[in-house]
């Protein structure tokens, strides 16, 4: 009898222990959840679309590869046609349907500040991909928001100090009228005084407009040293074609929303000698080997470009910076969204597409003014001023 | 001395003047040439083709297509593209505008945006989301005309659109197509009861407008760039100068496009940019208030019309 129950009782114990070993299978598999949301369609879908690909991309290597510590990256991926309401709809069914730990994006500044109070009560980290400085500060109230794309403060301050050593003291401005341009007209006025340029004119253009050259006749009558154009619609490169058509041969610098090839290809003969702040994703090959830079940006590129057969943009550059960084919090933190959080604040010396990021508590943006490079065209290129 | 500088200054504020007003007929031509699509399609069929800056973008992108990848000479591309737009505006009335039994004008004007979304969207597949440049037609080195300087692109567009409003007044005025769309303008029922066929006179007024805007895209495109989403301004912008030049009146387009882009343009060049856009807007608000047929738009008329 005994003999019989202890027969029993070793068949029981080995079919739980079989149990115990499969449930911990199961358990190994579980994988992670990133969310990601993007301007994939819409107006802003030339920053959205580039993101989603790289997202994709990257999710693809990291799996390939086995994971992140042996869990593979499941990552959602919703659409915000770049407008407030489904953004905040999309980011509302991440975290309570899907449960994610963590989400990357949106593409534009004005989706990401809808979502802040959000994800700030559900207490989710979201590493997004828009520039606007609102979006990291007051850091007090953004706990759980950090960003990657560099500030638009500190592409004014490069090209100030890049006037100041060529001793331009005088310039006219003239910005787009979307969100992107006014933000930019704002910060160029609010940094001219403490950097000792004074603005002569201030002008704007739709980003439907054709013609610019009343904005510039306005402008040759002043006596402006160089022109600032802020914009980061297509219509920028007009403004260089009109400058040519009226005789104007002083200095021109565009902002970093003028790095994209397509609009330097847009301006023609006309856009040679465009100076501008940029990420160094555009000047890839061009770069020193020694530049700490180098690998991650020549890998990023030569990938996205073989995988998708188009140039590579510095906005997909800001989303394989916020998958990047969340992937190395996930592999310090596991599947825990407080201690990913902490973990991406205390990322130090990441070297993104961006630039070195180094978040602090204080900092959540995570890059410096050195993170953007003065570039130029030269012959219908990017490449870097001398 | 001093007075030597208020000749010189003065000197130059005529040729700035001079300059503004040449800018302001580069910027209002476009507007012209948006407008005149806008009038043959709301004469024919009262109703306002809300896709007309579709066509205007569609137009410019062939072109782009045709000199860019198929490496096709500028006059062999230009009436390709022109006759690719033209069939997508007769497809787009076939299929969306001829099939309706009873058509109200509002349901009329819904379907039209519909269908410049529908443009749109096709649009962004076909050629993705970039911005697209052609050369310009001849040299890009600036004409000078006085004291101001004129891009010879601009010089081709005026002359463009100075031969379409001929073309266009010819064939109203001595064609028996041409004085039937004129009858389905004026009184459709009698148009229908002296025997002229309203469905293709619909038709034809699609084609046309297609056209027009086919042609416009592509003169302003070495101008202005052109991406997929371009029509939806320049529509915008080209319905201002239609109602402003009254609805149905095709002169009146052209005039009221061109005073448009001057008093936007002398805006801009002497106030400032800033509110140029709302000068614009100004302007057309204020004649609609003192004549609200348009400036060339007779009250008559407009009381026959639905819309």
């Amino acid at each position: 009898m005994s003999k019989l129950n202890s027969k029993w009782m070793g068949l029981f114990c080995l079919s739980m222990l079989l149990l115990m070993l499969i449930s911990g299978c199961a358990k190994e598999k579980k994988t992670y959840k990133v969310g990601a949301i993007f301007a994939i369609t819409g107006s802003a879908s030339w920053l959205g679309e580039p993101e989603k690909k790289t997202a994709e991309m990257i999710k693809e290597e990291i799996n390939a590869a086995g994971g992140i510590n042996g869990h593979l990256l499941d990552l959602i991926i919703e659409d915000t046609v770049g407008d407030e309401t489904k953004t905040v709809n999309a980011v509302n069914k991440l975290i309570e349907k899907d449960k994610v730990l963590a989400i990357i994006g949106p593409s534009r500044s004005g989706t990401t500040m809808a979502i802040v109070p959000i994800v700030e009560k559900a207490e989710v980290p979201l590493v997004s991909c828009a520039a606007a400085e609102a979006i990291v500060s007051p850091v007090a109230e953004r706990h759980w928001v950090f960003k990657t794309p560099q500030k638009d403060t500190d592409a004014v301050i490069r090209i100030y100090e890049h006037m100041q050593d060529k001793e331009i003291a005088k310039i006219a401005i003239i910005t787009g009228t979307t969100g992107f341009g006014d933000q930019g007209r704002k910060q160029l006025k609010k940094y001219a005084e403490k950097m000792e340029i004074t603005i002569v004119a201030d002008e704007t253009y739709g980003p439907g407009d054709t013609d610019m050259t009343p904005q510039l006749i306005k402008i040759k009558g002043t006596n402006a040293q160089a022109i600032v154009n802020w914009s980061i619609v297509p219509a920028q490169s007009i403004v260089p074609k009109n400058m040519r058509q009226l005789g104007m041969t002083i200095p021109l610098y565009q902002s970093h929303g003028f790095g994209n090839i397509k609009y330097a290809a847009a301006a023609g003969e006309a856009g040679e000698g465009i100076i501008f702040p940029a990420g160094r994703l555009l000047v890839a090959d061009v770069l020193p080997e020694d530049h700490p830079q180098k690998t991650v940006l020549t890998e990023y590129k030569k990938a996205y470009e073989e995988k998708y057969r188009e140039p590579v943009s510095t906005f997909g550059g800001h989303a394989y910076d916020a998958l990047k960084l969340v992937i190395v919090a996930l592999q310090q933190a596991g599947p825990d969204r407080a201690k990913i959080r902490d973990e991406l604040e205390n990322i130090k010396g990441f070297v993104g597409t961006g630039g070195i990021f180094n978040f602090s508590p204080e900092d959540h943006s995570g890059l410096t003014k050195e993170a953007f490079e003065m570039l130029t065209v030269k012959e219908g290129n990017f490449t870097l001023t001398e | 001395m001093g007075n030597s500088y208020a000749i010189e200054s003065q000197e130059m504020s005529t040729s700035i003047i001079l300059q503004l007003i040449l800018s302001g007929v580069t910027i209002g031509s476009i507007y012209a040439m948006v407008a005149l699509g806008f009038n043959i399609i709301y004469n024919s069929t009262s109703i306002i083709n809300f896709a007309q800056g579709e066509f205007v973008m569609l137009g410019g992108m062939f072109m782009v297509s045709l000199v860019g990848p198929l490496n096709l000479p500028m006059w062999v591309a230009f009436p390709i593209a022109v006759l690719a737009v033209t069939l997508i505006g007769m497809a787009f009335e076939r299929l969306c505008i001829h099939p309706l039994k009873m058509p109200s004008v509002l349901s009329l004007i819904i379907i039209t945006i519909a269908g410049s979304i529908l443009l749109k969207g096709g649009a962004m597949f076909a050629w993705g989301k970039e911005t697209f440049s052609l050369p310009h037609f001849s040299t890009e080195k600036p004409i000078l005309l006085l004291e101001a300087t004129i891009l010879p692109q601009t010089v081709w567009i005026l002359g463009i659109i100075g031969m379409v409003v001929l073309l266009l007044a010819l064939f109203f005025r001595f064609t028996i197509v041409g004085k039937a769309m004129r009858a389905c303008a004026a009184n459709r029922p009698a148009a229908s009861l002296v025997g002229i066929n309203v469905k293709r006179i619909v038709l034809l007024s699609f084609a046309l407008s297609a056209a027009i805007g086919a042609i416009a895209g592509i003169i302003i495109t070495p101008i202005s760039l052109m991406d997929y989403e371009r029509g939806a301004i320049l529509g915008l912008k080209g319905f201002g100068a239609a109602v402003l030049g009254g609805l149905g009146n095709p002169m009146g387009a052209v005039v009221a496009g061109f005073l448009i882009g001057i008093v936007e343009s002398l805006c801009a060049g002497l106030i400032s940019s800033h509110y140029k856009d709302a000068v614009g807007l100004v302007v057309l608000l204020m004649v609609l208030f003192i004549k609200p047929s348009g400036l060339f738009g007779s009250a008559q008329v407009s009381k026959l019309k639905k819309f």
